[in-house]
C-alpha cells in the first residue's frame, strides 16, 4: 500500500490525549477510517470511530473515503456547543 | 482565527453565522433583525450556567474548528431561511473562556408572524448544538475540568444554556 502524508487536526479531548493540536502523519491507510484506527492506537484515544465525524480540507467527509496525500484531516469528537 | 462581522456595527453584508472571541452584543444583534414587514422577533440566548449534571460549574471555555464551524453554521441558518418564512436570521457563538451568566450562543430570527420566528429560532439552536464543531470544556468548583462529548453515557444530557427569551415548542 502506498504511504501518504497528511496533516491531522485534533480537537477537545482528542487534542488533550494526543498532546498536540496538529501533526504531520505518514501512514499506509486505505481509508480515513483506517487512518483513525492507526491514530487511535498511537495516541490511545478513548473514543471509538462511530462517535466521531471526519472532515477533509474543511468539509465533512466519510470514513470510507480514501486518504488524499497532502490533505488536512480533522477528527471531530462529539460536539457540545450551545 | 477570528472573523470580522459579529460585533462590527456596520458590516454589510452581516454574516449569518459567526464565531466571536468577544462578548456578544445582543442588543445590537437584535436591532439588526428589524424590518418593516417583521411583526415578530424571536431570540434565544444560551447562557453559562453554574451547574451541570449535578456538579457546581465555575466557568467554561469553547473551542471551535473555525473554518468548518462557520461553514456549517451558515448552512444551518440557510436551511432555516429555506424552511420557514423568515425575514432575517443569524447566530453568533462564543469561543474562549466564559464566566457564569455570559451569553455563549445567540440566535435571532425575525418574521412576519410569530410561528415562523419561533420555529426557525428553535431549528437553528437545535441544529447548531448537534452539528457545528464547537466543544465545551467545563471547569468545576472543585478545580477539575473536562471536555463534554455528549453521547458517552455520562454526559448524554445535552448541555443547554438557560433561555432569557426562550423559543418554546409550538
Amino acid at each position: 500500500m502506498i504511504t501518504t502524508t497528511v496533516t491531522v487536526l485534533y480537537f477537545a479531548s482528542l487534542r488533550d490525549a494526543a498532546g498536540l493540536a496538529r501533526e504531520q502523519v505518514e501512514a499506509s491507510a486505505a481509508s480515513l477510517g483506517d487512518l483513525y484506527e492507526i491514530l487511535r492506537r498511537r495516541h490511545a484515544f478513548a473514543l471509538p470511530r462511530d462517535r466521531l465525524r471526519v472532515a477533509v480540507d474543511g468539509e465533512f467527509a466519510d470514513w470510507s473515503d480514501a486518504v488524499r496525500a497532502g490533505s488536512e484531516v480533522a477528527l471531530i469528537p462529539p460536539v457540545s456547543g450551545g | 482565527m477570528e472573523r470580522a462581522g459579529c460585533s462590527a456595527p456596520s458590516v454589510a453584508p452581516r454574516p449569518d453565522f459567526c464565531l466571536s472571541a468577544d462578548a456578544i452584543d445582543t442588543r445590537q444583534l437584535t436591532d439588526s433583525l428589524a424590518h418593516p414587514t417583521a411583526g415578530a422577533v424571536a431570540v434565544f440566548e444560551g447562557r453559562v450556567r453554574d451547574h451541570n449534571d449535578g456538579r457546581a460549574v465555575s466557568g467554561l471555555s469553547y473551542e471551535a474548528y473555525a473554518a468548518l464551524a462557520e461553514a456549517e453554521g451558515a448552512r444551518i441558518v440557510a436551511e432555516a431561511r429555506a424552511r420557514f418564512q423568515v425575514i432575517e436570521a443569524r447566530c453568533v457563538h462564543r469561543t474562549g473562556a466564559l464566566a457564569i451568566g455570559e451569553v455563549a450562543v445567540w440566535v435571532g430570527v425575525s418574521a412576519a408572524h410569530r410561528d415562523a420566528a419561533f420555529a426557525a429560532c428553535r431549528y437553528v439552536i437545535d441544529e447548531v448544538k448537534t452539528r457545528v464543531p464547537i466543544w465545551k470544556r467545563e471547569t468545576y468548583a472543585d478545580g477539575d475540568s473536562d471536555w463534554l462529548h455528549p453521547g458517552s453515557g455520562q454526559d448524554t444530557a445535552t448541555p443547554d444554556g438557560e433561555a432569557q427569551v426562550s423559543c418554546p415548542d409550538i
